[in-house]
């Protein structure tokens, strides 16, 4: 895949130094590398979205409706109203800087409007001037500006040039959330058809055959079905993979680039395996074939229409709960929207491991479990047999997603997993993990080949902490549970930080996995050959 | 520039009352001014903390900065990550009353090789939550002028302060770590290009005009000695409604309460705000039992979904030619 041209040695020249000019002069330039593809009309009138039209952000025209300013202003002031953290982020930011260069583009990119603060306030100037006194009294002292065009397109770039990875609202003294500003910035640039292909395309795959990728039924069953022969090869054993049955205990869903990507596929194997040897009943869904939910990247209503079919799958399918696989940003959306979204759950029950009796009480209302909690729950009580001699080959360290770890909170489940099913593993320096995690700068879809250069960039933090602990541990895989991250932490690692590779959880559980009746394992889930002395063969056996 | 505004606007607002005063028209000054003052304050804080107040919350977006309560046997953290009401109760007065946010505060550079390192950075820290104190103990030793008998606690306050006092005459500890820790975060902002970068007016402001506020008090009590009987008689009348103006006050304390009238009438117009906003931030103020509760959002929309029996309408036939389960087996013929 194309890189870019700029070679790590040049990217990596960065300069803090603020630029003479003051933040207040909008003036963009969009380069390639830097920023995404415009939507097309076709998802755009697909989904009935407003403006649609033939436009790139690199164009000069960019085909406003003659009475936009009008159109922003009225979004601006509806979104003011429903939404009360906007209202108070617009308001209480003192600028005190704490949040600066804590943002990964910030850091990979020295500039200053990648500031989180700054970031915001481009909207927040606005804001200032048109709803507020003091910005139409003494707009030159509180740095109000007036919306134009150059405004807009400022908007545009650095709003995607934002993963929404919340990273800043940790460090906030008050909380603010770039993130949330970000989103409502995306919001009233849809109001004008203002959006990039690279979400549009998902939403709308997503919304017509039930995932990101637009896969029909029969592609997504041939591709179980692929994934059940290819286990078989490896192990031995043949499982089955119920699709659209209804009746059984569990809806599982997971992100759809687990069944079509690699290396996401190698985790589709491990819970494939993981679920036979446990003898899990379960189905998954054609329809409810994508946990991700693109959605959150584009507006609040959006994400509501896509999400609305895990519950109704759920109910014609007559399940008791849902098992989610491993994604970051379809989490966010399970854990802090979907129940009042498309809630309340009541056709389903409160999540209980059949298993290890445990009653997931964290899920009392939402009934959807993530499954790093329930593989843990299962370990836990001796309910699967591990050989994790079988991960030997591997030397990992954990990188945490930015929608667990911050709006979740889920970060010692995996670790406790992964720590029974390996030996070795090495965590990153403190101030790169848990809340403190750093993006893969590929998020809220922004994870494309057309701004790479920004990709790169906003993933300089993270690729040197894995750097960090390759060259002092020598680790040689970064474990994750995301599906943006299996995707884009590779081409990542590969430009900063070679010769670590990626992989799922669930793939390192498939390679410890003990299943009864298994034949040898000679290489792990992704074919790697497996070396290991001869006594752990006994303890396998 | 933006610097040079602040404290031009800083001098009209030193050199008006002081003109003023010295023209007569004490009442004005020592009673107009700041009823007006507090009336804008009053009004101007409440209505934007209801306004505030009165806006939904539609989602329950805490940022969650420990580990979650999930599994019985993972320790969870109720204070950076809480799962109940109390919890919050907890992570807000942490907030508010020690800054644990900005206690996370680090620094990144740079390095060779590329190699980012990452410090901790706890001066900004240090200097806010100074000046926060320093500013409130001053400002509740200030009730030594609104009522009489003295409150025993300000009497308390005041002997703790002046058991730390350094040299003479006098110099209350408070007075010196609030010009301190002012001084700081003024030098902070206009000396570090990136925090200069991101600075308004508007943020140079308050800090000059507290500043000021400051300095006139120190300079009353130290070296323009004002007559502080006088000074009583006129608190104690506002803040009894029954306001006089005592002849003979020097001209230093009418500016002094000029410019914490500016401070206080300013106040609901600016970020000074972030005071009660706070209180009202949906990424701290709201538990994390997002899976265990269900969260309420009043304007829930009604949106365009696509159905599963839209879905099994548009994919039937691939779908019974790959034997998946159908609903109906086959398209019910349009309503004749
Ligand atoms: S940390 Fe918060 S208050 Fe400080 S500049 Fe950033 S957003 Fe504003
Ligand atoms: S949410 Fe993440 S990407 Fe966006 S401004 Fe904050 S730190 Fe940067």
């Amino acid at each position: 895949m194309s890189q870019g041209k700029l070679k790590p040695e040049e990217l990596a020249r960065i300069t803090y130094q603020p630029p003479a000019k003051s933040w207040t002069d909008p003036t963009v330039e969009f380069r390639k590398g830097v920023i995404c593809y415009g939507a097309v009309p076709e998802t755009l009138n697909y989904l009935d979205l407003p403006h649609a039209k033939k436009w790139q952000p690199t164009d000069q025209d960019w085909k406003l409706p003659p009475d936009w300013k009008k159109i922003i202003f009225e979004g601006m002031r509806d979104r003011l109203m429903r939404f009360r953290s906007f209202k108070v982020f617009m308001d209480i930011c003192v600028r005190c800087g704490a949040c600066a260069d804590k943002c990964h583009f910030y850091i990979g990119s020295g500039d200053p409007k990648n500031m989180p603060v700054l970031r915001a306030e481009l909207l927040r100037s606005v804001y200032r001037r048109q709803f507020t006194k003091a910005g139409k009294i003494m707009g030159a002292m509180v740095g109000a500006r007036d919306l134009d065009e150059k405004v807009l397109k400022e908007w545009f770039y650095y709003f995607y040039q934002c993963t929404e990875c919340r990273r800043c609202s940790v460090f906030c003294p008050y909380g603010i959330d770039t993130a949330e500003i970000t989103m409502m910035g995306r919001e009233l640039l849809n109001l004008l058809g203002l959006s990039i292909e690279w979400i549009n395309t998902p939403l709308a795959n997503c919304f017509r055959t039930g995932n990101h990728l637009g896969i029909q039924p029969h592609g997504f069953k041939d591709s179980v079905e692929f994934a059940v022969d290819e286990l078989a090869e490896l192990t031995g054993i043949k499982v089955k993979a119920p699709i659209n049955e209804k009746g059984h205990e569990i809806l599982f869903v997971a992100p759809s680039a687990d069944y079509f990507a690699q290396p996401h596929y190698f985790t589709l194997l491990g819970y494939l395996a993981l679920f036979h040897e446990i003898g899990l009943d379960y189905t998954l869904s054609t329809f409810a074939s994508e946990g991700g939910n693109f959605g959150l990247f584009h507006s609040n209503e959006m994400m509501k229409r896509l999400n609305a079919k895990i519950y109704s799958e759920a109910k014609r399918l007559d399940v008791k709960w849902i098992l989610g696989g491993e994604c970051g940003h379809m989490w966010r959306v399970l854990h802090q929207y979907m129940d009042t979204m498309n809630g309340p759950a009541d056709f389903l029950q409160v999540p209980k491991s059949s298993l290890t009796g445990t009653v997931f009480a964290n899920a009392a209302s939402t009934k959807m479990v993530h499954i790093s909690e329930f593989t843990a729950d299962l370990i836990r009580h001796n309910k699967i047999q591990l050989d994790p001699s079988r991960n030997n080959h591997w030397n990992a360290t954990f990188h945490d997603s930015c929608n667990p770890a911050r709006c979740m909170g889920l970060f010692d489940e995996p670790r406790y997993v992964l720590q029974q099913v390996m030996k070795n593993f090495h965590e990153m320096p403190e101030d790169t993990i848990r809340e403190q995690t750093f993006c893969c700068g590929s998020g809220s879809g922004l994870g494309t080949d057309e701004n790479i250069e920004s990709r790169m960039r906003g993933g300089l933090p993270r690729a040197n902490a894995v750097k960090y602990v390759r060259d002092t541990k020598e680790v040689n895989l970064l474990v994750c549970m995301c599906a943006i991250d299996k995707a884009t932490l590779p081409p990542l690692l590969e430009y900063w930080t070679p010769g670590v590779e990626v992989a799922g959880l669930h793939e390192l559980v498939g390679n410890a996995l003990i299943m009864k009746g298994e034949n040898e394992r000679l290489t792990d889930l992704r074919g790697t050959p497996i070396t290991k002395p001869l006594e752990n063969k006994q303890d396998a056996a | 520039m933006k610097f040079g505004f602040s404290l031009l606007i800083l001098a009209l607002l030193i050199v008006i009352p002081a003109l003023g005063a010295s023209l007569g028209g004490a009442p004005f000054w020592g009673i107009v001014i700041p009823y007006c003052a507090l009336l804008i304050f009053l009004v101007g804080f409440t209505s934007r903390v209801l306004k505030w107040a009165k806006l939904p919350v539609p989602f329950r977006i805490p940022t969650s900065t420990g580990q979650q309560k999930s599994l019985d046997w993972i320790q969870h953290s109720p204070l950076d990550n809480p799962s109940t009401g109390l919890g919050v109760v907890g992570r807000m007065a942490l907030e508010v009353l020690l800054f644990r946010s900005l206690f996370r505060n680090t620094k990144v550079e740079l390095k060779e090789g590329p190699k980012l390192v990452y410090g901790s950075s706890k001066w900004l820290w240090a200097g806010a939550l100074a000046f926060h104190y320093a500013f409130l103990i001053i400002f509740l030793r200030h009730f030594k002028y609104f009522v009489e008998p003295t409150p025993f606690w300000v009497v308390g306050m005041q002997n703790l302060d002046s058991f730390f006092q350094v040299g003479l005459p006098m110099l209350l500890a408070t007075d010196a770590v609030i010009v301190a820790a002012i001084s700081f975060l003024l030098l902070r902002r206009l000396l570090d290009a990136r925090i200069r970068y991101i600075s308004n007016a508007s943020d140079y402001f308050p800090l000059l005009l507290i500043l000021a506020i400051a300095a006139t008090g120190i300079l009353m009590r130290y070296f323009f000695k004002v007559d502080l009987v006088g000074v009583k008689k006129l608190a104690m009348g506002l803040f009894s409604l029954k306001p006089v103006v005592p002849e003979g006050i020097g001209a230093m304390f009418y500016i002094h309460m000029f410019l914490v009238s500016s401070l206080i009438a300013y106040f609901p117009f600016s970020k000074l705000m972030h005071l009660a906003g706070v209180f009202l931030s949906p990424t701290r103020n709201l538990a994390n039992n997002n899976r265990m509760r269900r969260h309420l959002n009043p304007w829930n929309p009604q949106v365009k979904v696509h159905t599963y029996e839209e879905y099994e309408d548009e994919f039937r036939d691939v779908m019974k030619a790959a034997e998946l389960p159908l609903d109906k087996e086959k398209q019910c013929p349009k309503a004749s």
